[in-house]
């Protein structure tokens, strides 16, 4: 067949220069472990593609620049309208480059996809303990993206120079002015000088297209080759062990469904950029310092930043002539530090506590790891009621109540949800590992009630097979570490004793309340004595 | 991997266990430890250590379940259906890159009714894009679902660690390499070389410099001047303080700002609300010797993060900025009532000129906006 000797012969060359047969060999039937869960990560990788490819679009056009114009493009009620040459040459991609529009689109859309995606996924790496050896790095890596997301956001929505996007500038220049000492000088050194100066947009436009998608681009890059190179994990599945891979082969399969998957997420982002306006710059004017708009919103990953500095006391201390705005700093440094620092310790903290140096690549149910699952709701609820606090206005407008009342409501619920969040999530992961227990010790009920000849009615149970029994049972459930004896057999005290005080606290914190899963012996016995 | 492994309805769970146990070698593993000896047959009783080292009966891994074959396995029919669906797929992508390409060329946005216009080229190019893109998508994942094979592959996963032999090799080849250069040994090109790395660091950072002037006093003072003229902003037409009616409020700025070197730079700054009181409203002394017959002036600039406050409520005399809701009473100073704000706005000194136009007495008396460290 022709086809085929073409693909030979090209095979054949690439092979004489590369000596790509061997890799080709290894890596053309890898396996990949199939869930659903898996195509997060995807869908942020294909959004950022689609970024790149939109981007370069974008950039055929735009004009980073504070150069003062008058507009005199096709949309009538700007024209005559004194602007900067950012704004003027975004309008430009909006009404007078056919397509621009649409490109525009797709690229915001994208971006708040991006980040979601991101997030979601690093909750599944999170709950299911995918981040435990060997994938730490990757983790952090993740970490990195995902904070990278939030200046690469900021630093693009903030190029148009509407009035929105110099609103989210002024808000970014006082949260750098508050900083202690060096704050002024940062300002000063970003903007050029003063606020907003000329020089802000070229280079947030240099760190957009060039230096952030660089470091993105390369952190990417081994963040998808660890992959490859550890192998995915996999769900605790029958025929699913930590020696192994179970899955479909990279060539054809995952070849047609992962390119496919890339195509779905640039077409859906496409379809819904076409039906759902974003970013409507033109209605929001060029930007003037003196200016603003009612309900001012930033893109919604920077809500949580947001929300926060809007539910701060207003504290502020000065001291032997200095001032140190707690009312900034708490909320725009202070806060999103307890959110982050926690989230690029805990793998670390983790195996500290377990004591768990083995590699892992068979995942966690997360009821089976109950405090872990609470920690991390308990941070995503925290986040997620900073989010809710970042729209206080609008849900202030919606639902016609006092502004005031609904910020401190959100002052109250951020210190008592979370907590409760934490309980309630750990008592839930609890009760479902005891359902798993009596249904491996009891088995299915069935509805089917039976009465006896003795008259006893009783529930007939259905054993459940003996796969699920394995799933439901394959886990191990750590003992709280113990301290040990706190001399050695001379009776010379041990060294480190604080440590490992510490170390029992937080391992008793860890796993005091566990539910074993059953053993088969307490089937067995269950069964010999009668009971179901 | 046997379906009679699947006993639905047999009581004797445990006995079931033991009996079956047919899956080959490669599935079964150690259940997570690594540790040697943990190993099991699958579908048997396995033993292995707990934490307190105590042996804990469990069940092994009973290995892969048998393949359910689809219909498009065993039918040639259902196949060659799924094929068709698969290229109406892929057909109504190429549709779609037709309909991106007529609505390119047919719809050019230029007329009267320019934004319906754009809205229709642009769900028309949408519809046509994301048909194109998200048919090849489903297309292809289709045909990976129903006509790729669907047997699950096992292959081995080797640990990340290597080799001992291999440690040991790698260590060896460092040191050797070491001793060659002579690390150990030649202490002064060690430690000048250190000498020589650490510092050039400053190389990337002293550059950077020349980014901005350093602040100095800039953010301490405006462009408002002793007999400023207040002006409207953005029209700058000068205001008669008897022109202003009671529970008015007007966006002002000094008159001339626009010859300034950086007029955004200066507006940013001296951009002021003048709000007209009934004079015994004003409840603040200063307030009141800073004002004109009930007319205030105070800095839009919020003391917060710098957003323009621009809501004024005024039945309640609040000033409210919109970025996160700091209240200001400007009945009392523009004392903070709510809100992250640590500190009022400032207030600018009022007068009126000969001809009756408001003029501002002096510049603010301390720094607008936000707090910053020097501020004091």
């Amino acid at each position: 067949m022709a086809l085929e000797q073409i693909a030979g012969k090209t095979a054949n060359e690439i092979d004489e220069r590369f000596g790509s047969a061997n890799f080709v060999k290894r890596s053309a039937r890898k396996v990949f472990p199939d869930h659903w869960s898996f195509l997060l990560g995807e869908i942020a990788l294909y959004s950022f593609i689609v970024l790149l490819l939109t981007g370069v679009f974008l950039t055929l056009w735009f004009k980073p620049s504070h150069m003062e114009v008058i507009y005199d493009g096709a949309y009538v009620p700007l024209r005559g309208v004194p602007m900067s040459e950012a704004y003027a040459s975004t309008l430009q991609i909006s009404f007078d480059v056919r397509g621009g529009l649409i490109i525009r689109q797709i690229h915001h859309w994208a971006a708040l996809i991006f980040v979601a995606a991101m997030i979601v996924h690093m909750c599944r790496v999170f709950f299911t303990g995918a981040f435990r050896k060997p994938r730490e790095t990757n983790w952090l890596i993740g970490v990195i993206l995902i904070m990278l997301s939030f200046i690469e956001g900021l630093a693009g929505y903030s190029l148009p120079d509407d009035l929105l996007s110099g609103t989210g500038l002024r808000i970014t220049e006082g949260v750098l002015l508050s900083l202690p000492v060096v704050g002024t000088y940062l300002t000063f050194f970003l903007f050029g000088g003063e606020f907003p100066g000329e020089e802000i947009i070229p280079r947030l436009y240099i760190a957009h297209v060039l230096l952030i998608p660089g470091i993105f681009l390369a952190l990417i890059t081994v963040h998808v080759m660890l992959v490859w190179y550890q192998k995915h994990t996999q769900y605790p599945l029958p025929g699913r062990t930590e020696k192994n891979a179970v899955g479909y082969p990279f060539f054809p399969v995952y070849t047609a469904k992962a390119g496919g998957f890339f195509f779905i997420t640039f077409g859906v982002t496409t379809l819904l950029s076409a039906f759902a306006s974003i970013n409507p710059v033109w209605l929001f004017g060029p930007y003037t310092p003196g200016e603003i708009s009612a309900g001012s919103q930033p893109d919604w990953y920077m809500g949580f930043l947001e929300g926060s500095l809007r539910l701060f006391p207003n504290w502020e201390t000065t001291l032997l002539g200095f001032t140190i705005p707690w009312n900034v700093l708490g909320p725009a440094l202070i806060i999103p530090g307890l959110l982050f620092t926690p989230m690029i310790l805990y793998p670390f903290i983790e195996r500290w506590v377990t004591g768990d140096n083995a590699e892992h690549h068979v995942l966690d149910r997360p009821r089976n790891v109950p405090t872990r699952t609470g920690l991390g709701v308990m941070a995503l609820i925290t986040w997620l009621i900073l989010l809710a606090a970042g729209a206080n206005d609008l849900i202030a407008v919606a639902f016609n109540m006092s502004i005031n009342s609904i910020t401190w409501g959100f002052r109250v619920l951020i210190f008592v949800v979370p907590p409760l969040a934490y309980v309630v999530t750990k008592r839930i992961c609890l009760g479902l590992q005891r359902r798993d227990r009596d249904l491996v010790l009891h088995g299915r009920e069935t509805g089917r009630i039976v009465r006896l000849p003795n008259g006893e009615m009783i529930e007939v149970h259905e054993p459940i097979s003996d796969a699920r029994k394995w799933e439901l049972t394959q886990h191990r459930v750590p003992q709280p570490a113990e301290i040990g004896p706190l001399t050695d057999a001379n009776g010379v005290p041990r060294r480190r004793i604080l440590a490992a005080k510490v170390r029992a606290t937080v391992s008793r914190f860890y796993f005091e309340d566990r539910v074993e899963p059953p053993t088969p012996a307490e089937v067995h016995e269950l069964e010999s004595s009668g009971h179901h | 991997m046997s379906d009679q492994r699947i006993h639905e309805g047999d009581t004797s769970g445990s006995k079931d266990v033991q009996a079956s146990g047919t899956s080959h070698d490669a599935l079964v593993g150690d259940e997570g430890t690594g540790a040697p000896g943990a190993g099991a047959e699958s579908g048997h009783l396995v033993e292995r250590p707990g934490q307190d080292g105590e042996l804990t009966r469990t069940w092994g891994n009973p290995g892969l379940p048998s393949h359910v074959y689809r219909r498009s396995d065993v039918d040639p029919k259902a196949a060659q259906r799924r094929e068709r669906e698969v290229a109406t797929f892929f057909g109504v992508s190429t549709l779609g890159t037709l309909l991106f390409i007529v609505a390119y060329f047919a719809i050019k946005p230029d007329g009267e009714d320019l934004l319906e216009e754009v809205s229709l080229s642009t769900k028309l190019l949408g519809l046509g894009l994301g048909l194109a893109l998200f048919c090849i998508g489903a297309g292809a994942i289709h045909w990976a679902k129903t006509l790729m094979p669907d047997d699950e592959i096992v292959q081995d996963r080797k640990p990340m660690r290597s080799s001992d032999e291999d440690r040991a090799a790698a260590v060896e080849a460092m040191k050797e390499g070491a001793a060659g250069a002579g690390l150990g040994r030649r202490k002064l090109i060690r430690n000048s070389l250190l000498g020589a790395m650490a510092p050039l660091g400053l190389l990337a950072i002293i550059p950077l410099r020349d980014l901005g002037p350093l602040p100095g006093a800039s953010l301490t003072g405006t462009w408002w001047r002793p007999g400023s003229r207040v002006v409207t902003d953005p029209t700058g037409r000068p205001i008669k303080a008897a022109d202003i009616p009671i529970g008015t409020v007007i966006h002002v700025q000094p008159e001339g700002i626009e010859k300034a070197s950086h007029p955004l730079n200066e507006k940013a700054k001296a951009t002021t609300l003048v709000i007209r009181l009934e004079p015994d409203e004003i409840q603040d002394q200063k307030q009141r010797d800073w004002s004109v017959d009930g007319i205030v002036a105070y800095s839009k600039v919020c003391t917060h993060v710098g957003c323009p406050v621009g809501l004024y409520e005024q039945q309640t005399h609040h000033l409210l900025c919109p970025c996160h809701q700091s209240t200001f009473d400007v009945t009392r100073d523009c004392a903070v009532i709510f809100g992250p704000a640590a500190r009022p706005l400032p207030q600018l000194p009022l007068d009126v000129d000969e001809e009756g136009y408001l003029v501002a007495r002096d510049d603010y008396q301390e720094p607008v906006g936000p707090s910053f460290w020097e501020r004091g």
